[in-house]
Protein backbone atom coordinates (compact mmCIF):
# COMPACT_ATOMS: atom_id res chain seq x y z
CA UNK A 1 0.00 0.00 0.00
CA UNK A 2 1.29 3.43 -0.99
CA UNK A 3 0.11 6.61 0.42
CA UNK A 4 0.70 9.87 -2.14
CA UNK A 5 3.88 11.63 -1.37
CA UNK A 6 4.33 15.14 0.23
CA UNK A 7 4.48 17.30 -3.22
CA UNK A 8 1.18 15.34 -4.80
CA UNK A 9 -0.59 16.54 -1.24
CA UNK A 10 0.60 19.96 -1.07
CA UNK A 11 -0.54 20.03 -4.60
CA UNK A 12 -4.04 19.02 -4.04
CA UNK A 13 -3.98 21.26 -1.15
CA UNK A 14 -3.10 24.56 -3.56
CA UNK A 15 -5.74 23.25 -5.95
CA UNK A 16 -8.40 23.69 -4.01
CA UNK A 17 -7.41 26.31 -1.44
CA UNK A 18 -5.43 28.56 -3.73
CA UNK A 19 -1.43 28.77 -3.51
CA UNK A 20 -1.57 32.64 -1.61
CA UNK A 21 -3.68 30.56 1.42
CA UNK A 22 -1.98 27.18 1.25
CA UNK A 23 1.19 28.81 2.19
CA UNK A 24 -0.17 29.91 5.24
CA UNK A 25 -1.80 27.24 6.22
CA UNK A 26 1.16 25.03 6.03
CA UNK A 27 3.11 27.05 7.86
CA UNK A 28 1.05 27.67 10.32
CA UNK A 29 0.74 26.03 14.05
CA UNK A 30 -2.18 25.51 16.06
CA UNK A 31 -2.52 24.60 19.72
CA UNK A 32 -5.40 22.55 20.71
CA UNK A 33 -6.89 22.33 24.43
CA UNK A 34 -9.06 19.17 25.09
CA UNK A 35 -9.02 16.01 22.70
CA UNK A 36 -12.89 15.16 23.44
CA UNK A 37 -16.01 16.04 21.10
CA UNK A 38 -14.72 19.43 20.03
CA UNK A 39 -11.10 18.89 20.04
CA UNK A 40 -10.75 15.36 17.79
CA UNK A 41 -12.71 16.85 15.81
CA UNK A 42 -11.37 20.11 15.24
CA UNK A 43 -7.40 18.33 15.11
CA UNK A 44 -8.96 16.19 11.75
CA UNK A 45 -10.44 19.34 10.09
CA UNK A 46 -7.36 21.42 10.42
CA UNK A 47 -5.26 18.28 9.18
CA UNK A 48 -7.33 17.46 6.05
CA UNK A 49 -6.63 21.17 5.33
CA UNK A 50 -3.04 20.88 5.67
CA UNK A 51 -2.14 22.79 8.78
CA UNK A 52 1.67 22.57 9.33
CA UNK A 53 1.61 22.16 12.59
CA UNK A 54 -0.52 20.75 15.70
CA UNK A 55 -0.08 21.02 19.41
CA UNK A 56 -2.20 18.16 21.01
CA UNK A 57 -3.41 18.89 24.90
CA UNK A 58 -5.24 16.37 27.07
CA UNK A 59 -4.45 14.33 29.71
CA UNK A 60 -7.29 11.57 29.13
CA UNK A 61 -7.98 7.90 27.58
CA UNK A 62 -10.10 7.26 25.39
CA UNK A 63 -13.38 5.46 26.43
CA UNK A 64 -16.40 3.95 25.31
CA UNK A 65 -18.58 6.90 26.38
CA UNK A 66 -16.51 9.11 23.98
CA UNK A 67 -16.55 6.95 20.86
CA UNK A 68 -20.45 8.15 20.06
CA UNK A 69 -19.11 11.55 19.24
CA UNK A 70 -15.18 11.90 19.22
CA UNK A 71 -12.65 10.87 16.62
CA UNK A 72 -11.12 7.70 18.05
CA UNK A 73 -11.91 4.39 17.13
CA UNK A 74 -13.21 1.13 19.53
CA UNK A 75 -9.55 -0.60 18.73
CA UNK A 76 -8.41 2.92 20.40
CA UNK A 77 -10.27 2.21 24.01
CA UNK A 78 -8.11 2.75 26.78
CA UNK A 79 -5.07 4.52 25.08
CA UNK A 80 -4.27 8.07 25.61
CA UNK A 81 -6.13 10.88 23.71
CA UNK A 82 -2.84 12.25 22.42
CA UNK A 83 -1.28 9.16 21.26
CA UNK A 84 -4.76 7.48 19.44
CA UNK A 85 -5.41 11.25 17.79
CA UNK A 86 -1.89 11.96 16.58
CA UNK A 87 -2.37 7.74 15.51
CA UNK A 88 -5.38 8.82 13.16
CA UNK A 89 -3.84 12.27 12.40
CA UNK A 90 -1.32 11.20 10.71
CA UNK A 91 -3.08 8.17 8.92
CA UNK A 92 -5.23 11.10 7.15
CA UNK A 93 -1.88 13.67 6.88
CA UNK A 94 1.33 12.05 7.19
CA UNK A 95 3.13 14.55 6.45
CA UNK A 96 1.63 16.93 9.45
CA UNK A 97 3.96 17.66 12.84
CA UNK A 98 2.31 17.25 15.49
CA UNK A 99 3.26 17.94 19.44
CA UNK A 100 1.53 15.91 22.17
CA UNK A 101 1.31 17.21 25.94
CA UNK A 102 -0.19 14.15 27.66
CA UNK A 103 -1.06 16.29 30.85
CA UNK A 104 -4.16 18.38 32.25
CA UNK A 105 -4.08 21.83 31.88
CA UNK A 106 -3.72 24.36 34.72
CA UNK A 107 -3.18 28.23 34.62
CA UNK A 108 0.62 27.11 35.70
CA UNK A 109 1.23 25.12 32.71
CA UNK A 110 -0.97 26.08 29.97
CA UNK A 111 1.59 28.60 28.73
CA UNK A 112 4.31 25.95 27.99
CA UNK A 113 1.53 24.33 25.79
CA UNK A 114 0.56 27.27 23.85
CA UNK A 115 3.83 29.18 23.33
CA UNK A 116 4.68 28.35 19.71
CA UNK A 117 1.27 28.76 18.47
CA UNK A 118 -0.08 31.94 17.12
CA UNK A 119 -3.90 30.47 17.40
CA UNK A 120 -5.10 28.60 20.56
CA UNK A 121 -8.72 26.18 20.33
CA UNK A 122 -10.38 26.21 23.83
CA UNK A 123 -11.98 22.46 23.40
CA UNK A 124 -12.32 21.40 27.04
CA UNK A 125 -15.43 20.64 28.76
CA UNK A 126 -15.40 22.00 31.91
CA UNK A 127 -16.21 25.59 31.75
CA UNK A 128 -13.71 26.78 34.38
CA UNK A 129 -11.28 25.63 32.55
CA UNK A 130 -12.69 27.35 29.16
CA UNK A 131 -12.57 30.91 31.43
CA UNK A 132 -9.13 30.09 32.19
CA UNK A 133 -7.52 29.28 29.04
CA UNK A 134 -9.08 32.54 27.96
CA UNK A 135 -7.13 34.75 30.62
CA UNK A 136 -3.99 33.51 29.91
CA UNK A 137 -4.26 33.50 26.05
CA UNK A 138 -5.43 37.33 25.88
CA UNK A 139 -4.45 38.41 29.14
CA UNK A 140 -1.12 36.73 28.48
CA UNK A 141 -0.20 37.33 25.11
CA UNK A 142 -1.18 40.39 22.79
CA UNK A 143 -0.50 38.56 19.68
CA UNK A 144 -2.64 35.22 20.29
CA UNK A 145 -6.18 34.46 18.70
CA UNK A 146 -8.46 32.34 20.97
CA UNK A 147 -11.00 30.52 19.34
CA UNK A 148 -13.41 28.66 21.69
CA UNK A 149 -17.23 27.29 22.24
CA UNK A 150 -19.26 27.17 24.84
CA UNK A 151 -22.98 25.63 24.34
CA UNK A 152 -23.52 22.80 21.82
CA UNK A 153 -25.14 20.01 23.91
CA UNK A 154 -28.44 18.09 23.04
CA UNK A 155 -30.54 17.97 19.61
CA UNK A 156 -31.19 21.54 19.28
CA UNK A 157 -31.61 23.35 15.76
CA UNK A 158 -28.17 23.32 14.10
CA UNK A 159 -28.42 26.82 13.37
CA UNK A 160 -28.62 28.27 17.00
CA UNK A 161 -24.98 27.13 16.23
CA UNK A 162 -22.89 30.16 15.38
CA UNK A 163 -19.64 32.15 15.46
CA UNK A 164 -19.22 35.53 17.60
CA UNK A 165 -16.36 38.12 17.59
CA UNK A 166 -16.43 38.90 20.75
CA UNK A 167 -12.86 41.50 20.66
CA UNK A 168 -10.31 41.48 18.03
CA UNK A 169 -8.30 38.56 19.01
CA UNK A 170 -11.49 36.17 21.04
CA UNK A 171 -13.91 34.24 18.77
CA UNK A 172 -16.84 32.30 20.09
CA UNK A 173 -18.37 29.37 18.83
CA UNK A 174 -21.63 27.36 19.60
CA UNK A 175 -25.26 28.07 20.56
CA UNK A 176 -23.96 30.37 24.08
CA UNK A 177 -26.32 28.10 26.52
CA UNK A 178 -26.91 24.22 26.02
CA UNK A 179 -25.06 23.43 28.79
CA UNK A 180 -24.45 19.46 28.93
CA UNK A 181 -26.24 17.96 32.16
CA UNK A 182 -28.87 16.23 33.55
CA UNK A 183 -30.76 14.99 30.33
CA UNK A 184 -29.04 16.88 28.36
CA UNK A 185 -25.95 15.40 26.30
CA UNK A 186 -23.46 15.77 23.53
CA UNK A 187 -24.67 14.51 20.12
CA UNK A 188 -22.23 13.75 17.68
CA UNK A 189 -23.61 16.11 14.77
CA UNK A 190 -23.86 19.32 16.83
CA UNK A 191 -20.47 18.93 18.14
CA UNK A 192 -19.24 18.11 14.67
CA UNK A 193 -20.90 21.86 13.21
CA UNK A 194 -19.84 23.86 16.53
CA UNK A 195 -15.84 22.31 16.00
CA UNK A 196 -16.70 23.03 12.06
CA UNK A 197 -17.22 26.81 13.28
CA UNK A 198 -13.98 26.73 15.14
CA UNK A 199 -11.83 24.88 12.49
CA UNK A 200 -13.58 27.06 9.88
CA UNK A 201 -12.47 30.32 11.98
CA UNK A 202 -9.27 29.03 12.76
CA UNK A 203 -8.71 29.16 9.13
CA UNK A 204 -9.94 32.09 8.22
CA UNK A 205 -7.75 33.62 10.72
CA UNK A 206 -4.81 31.71 9.56
CA UNK A 207 -5.71 33.31 5.81
CA UNK A 208 -5.79 36.83 7.01
CA UNK A 209 -9.84 36.73 6.67
CA UNK A 210 -10.60 37.98 10.54
CA UNK A 211 -13.92 38.97 10.16
CA UNK A 212 -17.09 37.11 11.37
CA UNK B 1 -24.44 54.27 31.15
CA UNK B 2 -22.45 51.21 30.71
CA UNK B 3 -23.00 49.20 27.50
CA UNK B 4 -22.91 45.70 29.32
CA UNK B 5 -23.07 43.00 25.70
CA UNK B 6 -24.45 45.57 23.76
CA UNK B 7 -27.16 46.95 25.86
CA UNK B 8 -27.06 50.02 28.12
CA UNK B 9 -26.97 49.40 31.77
CA UNK B 10 -26.94 51.59 34.78
CA UNK B 11 -23.73 49.99 36.15
CA UNK B 12 -21.23 53.27 36.06
CA UNK B 13 -19.29 53.30 39.40
CA UNK B 14 -19.28 49.74 40.20
CA UNK B 15 -16.45 47.76 40.46
CA UNK B 16 -16.71 44.98 38.53
CA UNK B 17 -16.85 42.29 40.77
CA UNK B 18 -19.84 44.17 42.67
CA UNK B 19 -21.84 44.30 38.81
CA UNK B 20 -20.94 40.30 37.77
CA UNK B 21 -22.33 40.02 41.71
CA UNK B 22 -25.05 41.73 41.67
CA UNK B 23 -25.56 39.75 37.72
CA UNK B 24 -25.52 36.39 40.17
CA UNK B 25 -22.12 35.59 37.56
CA UNK B 26 -20.34 32.62 38.37
CA UNK B 27 -16.94 34.18 38.63
CA UNK B 28 -14.99 31.04 37.77
CA UNK B 29 -16.90 30.68 34.51
CA UNK B 30 -16.91 34.23 33.07
CA UNK B 31 -14.14 35.83 30.85
CA UNK B 32 -14.93 39.74 30.74
CA UNK B 33 -13.74 42.21 28.33
CA UNK B 34 -13.64 45.88 29.17
CA UNK B 35 -13.51 48.28 26.09
CA UNK B 36 -11.81 45.55 24.11
CA UNK B 37 -9.32 44.13 26.66
CA UNK B 38 -9.63 40.90 29.08
CA UNK B 39 -9.99 41.49 32.65
CA UNK B 40 -8.10 39.48 34.84
CA UNK B 41 -10.09 37.64 37.50
CA UNK B 42 -7.44 38.86 40.05
CA UNK B 43 -8.40 42.80 38.70
CA UNK B 44 -12.48 42.29 38.95
CA UNK B 45 -12.49 44.09 42.82
CA UNK B 46 -9.99 47.19 41.80
CA UNK B 47 -11.70 47.86 38.24
CA UNK B 48 -14.31 50.00 38.50
CA UNK B 49 -16.49 50.71 35.40
CA UNK B 50 -17.36 54.36 34.05
CA UNK B 51 -19.59 55.71 31.77
CA UNK B 52 -19.01 55.34 28.16
CA UNK B 53 -17.19 51.64 29.00
CA UNK B 54 -18.32 48.53 26.85
CA UNK B 55 -18.21 45.36 28.93
CA UNK B 56 -18.46 42.15 27.13
CA UNK B 57 -19.22 39.25 29.67
CA UNK B 58 -18.74 35.73 28.63
CA UNK B 59 -20.21 32.83 30.78
CA UNK B 60 -19.46 29.91 29.62
CA UNK B 61 -21.20 26.70 30.02
CA UNK B 62 -20.05 23.23 29.99
CA UNK B 63 -19.10 20.16 26.98
CA UNK B 64 -16.98 20.18 24.89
Amino acid sequence: MSIPTREQMLAAAVSRHGEANQRAISSASVAICGLGGIGSNVAVALARAGVGRLVLADFDRVDVTNLQRQQYKATQTGMLKTQALKENLLEIAPYIQIVTHNIRLTDDNVRTVIADSQIVCEAFDDAQCKAMLAEAVLAGYTDKYLVACSGMAGFGSPNAIKTRRISGRFYLCGDGISEVGEGLGLVSSRVMLCAAHQAHTILRIITGQTDV
Amino acid sequence: MVKVNGKPEDAAGRTLAQYLEEKSFDFKRVAAELNGDIVPKAQYDTTVLRDGDELEVVSFVGGG
